[in-house]
């Protein structure tokens, strides 16, 4: 009941397109999320599945049906918003139960679903309330609860945790977690943020520049990116990036390797090379090497490792976890 | 919420500067509130001084109430007044919410030609106004009246409101939308209430022009029925005597309409501020 079918998508503003040709299908259920760089046409293409933005070509279907020239409000949809943008001079439970209302439904199914989705986000003491009187957390509660009312085909969520602290933005997201596991609604979320995106998703659609570079699941992502820019773009730290001739491969121009596929050690290895800075993070220790063959390399070791700076390291990366790319930047299979 | 520390002898010359405005701000408004108290000769001997038992009078404001229709002067004043920002306000924000919310060809060039209002005066349009209204009719009505200032207040009102507009997130306008209310809902529901602060200060701006305008009246509407205010106190300045304390007594009736409007509008503006923000 909320598959989504988009096919050749393109929005110019002027003579500037934002999006070049988009092409995508969701399943009903699925956890969808859109991530890229700023400016990469994420939320514009989020607004145009919306309806608040007109594709300058190409089809949107919601259920299979073509809903191009449907207005917003028509298209079973609900969206969250970044800002809440909730409506400053109405009460919770007001604010939840206007889309219902401008459906004309009735009073009582209106409040019947109010109280269940209030009941499910734990807003019931703020019902009263007005937006004002709410802190950043329970506003966000509150934008979720308006969209959970209206029973929609598709979530959309554009951003919705950037403007929470960071300890609220991990529970915010498990409670979307939760959320869409009990709905078993299609959701499709904006982010620039690859961890959002790699624990709350089914599929991942990385955009850049206007075009999705690769779709799939977050451990396919991770696994076998399709390009260079997918590489860089999932995964914390960066991969790292060799030219491929510095390592005597003349078939691909650039080598990929994660900084958790290197392993150190002070006596021997393949890479040797200086600490140039060393981060103590507890869990991970994350240090950068200026090694005589890769020039710059961070290494991402688990659990607290006692290396300061100038110290003298040999670095061996795991070859079986090696990318390679070749000179279209897409990957060597 | 801490304040910062303001060292008092520096918060005494501000007060003193604001002080020494209102002394000047306000002495023409008491000089002739107390001058209208006061008998003829008084106000000529001692103009600067208190009216005292002995040149205390109410001459002027008897002459004024017994002499012409002043109360049907007032209405009036307050109704052209009225329904003008009325109309200013509700057309100003219509035509600014466009210019801000959609994007159509020319909307630059249609925000530039709306506000040129604001740097050519209307006046300068009085015969052509004068003909239109002849030919329509209109003359002697406060119909023509409400119309020429309506028109007056429409530039400014649309260049202050159509920047205020483009402050109002497009997330809300956008909730809105998907929550099916229709762009004049979301007008009405949504931004007019965010920009009611906006609206306060270009109500009081448009006011006061409208309600001190002697140009218009005497040349649109002259007639004992359609008489303003300012255009009705004019009764006693004469080329040869002028009754000053019906003069005095006319002007001093005319600041209070405009004063309660002021405070009505004020109050708003503060509330606006005051109101929770968005976020």
């Amino acid at each position: 009941m909320g598959s989504l079918n988009l096919k050749s998508i393109r929005k110019a503003f002027g003579n500037h397109e934002v999006l070049k040709g988009i092409d995508l299908e969701v399943k009903d259920g699925e956890f969808v999320i859109f991530v890229g760089p700023s400016g990469c046409g994420k939320s514009t293409l989020l607004r145009v599945i919306a309806g608040l933005e007109d594709a300058t070509s190409g089809s949107v279907q919601i259920d299979g049906q073509e809903v191009i020239t449907t207005p917003p409000a028509k298209r079973g949809i609900a969206m969250v918003f970044q800002s809440y943008a909730l409506y400053p001079h109405l009460t919770v439970k007001d604010n939840m139960g206007l889309g219902l209302k401008q459906m004309g439904a009735p009073k009582a199914e209106v409040d019947a679903k109010v109280a269940k989705a209030s009941n499910m986000l734990s807003l019931e003491p703020y019902l009263a309330r007005r937006p004002a009187e709410l802190s950043g957390g329970q506003r966000q509660r509150v934008a979720i609860g308006r969209a959970i009312v209206r029973e929609p085909k598709l979530f959309l969520f554009d951003e919705p945790l950037s403007n929470l602290d960071a300890a609220l933005r991990v529970n915010t997201r498990l409670e979307i977690a939760r959320l869409h596991r009990s709905l078993k609604a299609t959701m499709i979320y904006v982010t620039h943020d690859q961890v959002e995106a790699m624990t709350l998703a089914d599929k991942i659609v990385v955009l850049n520049a206007g075009q999705i570079e690769q779709v799939g699941s977050p451990m396919e992502l991770y696994n076998k990116p399709a390009n260079t820019f997918v590489a860089g773009f999932i995964g914390s730290p960066q991969m790292n990036f060799i030219e491929a001739g510095k390592l005597g491969d003349t078939e691909a121009k650039t080598i990929g390797i994660r900084p958790e596929h290197i392993t150190l050690s002070r006596e021997s290895g393949d890479w040797k090379g200086k600490v140039i800075h060393v981060e103590h993070l507890g869990a991970d220790t994350i240090l950068y090497l200026e090694t005589e063959v890769t020039g710059l390399l961070t290494v991402r070791l688990f659990g607290e490792h006692k290396y300061e700076v100038d110290d003298v390291v040999y670095s061996t990366p795991n070859k079986a976890a090696m990318h390679r790319f070749g000179a279209d930047d897409r990957v060597l299979r | 919420m801490s304040k910062a520390r303001i060292s008092p002898l520096r918060s005494s010359f501000v007060h003193l500067a604001l002080a020494g405005y209102t002394v000047v701000a306000l002495f023409p408004v008491v000089l002739t509130i107390l001058n209208s108290l006061k008998d003829k000769n008084a106000i000529f001997r001692t103009p600067l001084q208190p009216p005292t038992a002995e040149t205390f009078s109410l001459i002027g404001y008897t002459t004024v109430l017994k002499q012409g229709d002043f109360i049907g002067y007032f209405q009036n004043s307050l109704i052209v007044t009225v329904i003008s920002i009325f109309f200013a306000l509700l057309f100003g924000a219509m035509a600014a919410f466009a210019l801000s919310e959609y994007r159509f060809r020319g909307n630059t060039l249609m925000g530039l030609y709306l506000a040129i209002g604001i740097m050519i005066p209307i006046r300068l349009g009085t015969v052509a106004i004068l003909q239109g209204m002849v030919a329509t009719g209109l003359v002697n009505t406060l119909t023509a009246l409400i119309l020429v200032y309506t028109a007056q207040g429409l530039p400014l009102a649309i260049f202050i409101l159509s920047e205020f507009m483009r402050t109002v997130s497009d997330d809300l306008k956008n909730a809105g939308r998907i929550d099916g209310l229709s762009e004049y809902a979301i007008f009405f529901r949504l931004v007019l209430p965010l920009v009611r602060p906006a609206m306060a200060t270009v109500a009081v701006f448009t006011m006061i022009p409208i309600w001190n305008d002697l140009w218009f009246p005497l040349i649109l509407a002259p007639g004992e029925a359609t008489k303003t205010v300012t255009l009705g106190s004019q009764v006693f300045i004469g080329q040869f005597v002028t009754n000053w304390n019906a003069v005095l007594a006319a002007l001093s009736l005319a600041i209070f309409p405009v004063l309660i409007l002021y405070v009505i509008f004020s109050r708003q503006l503060i509330r606006g501020i005051t109101a929770g923000a968005v976020k």
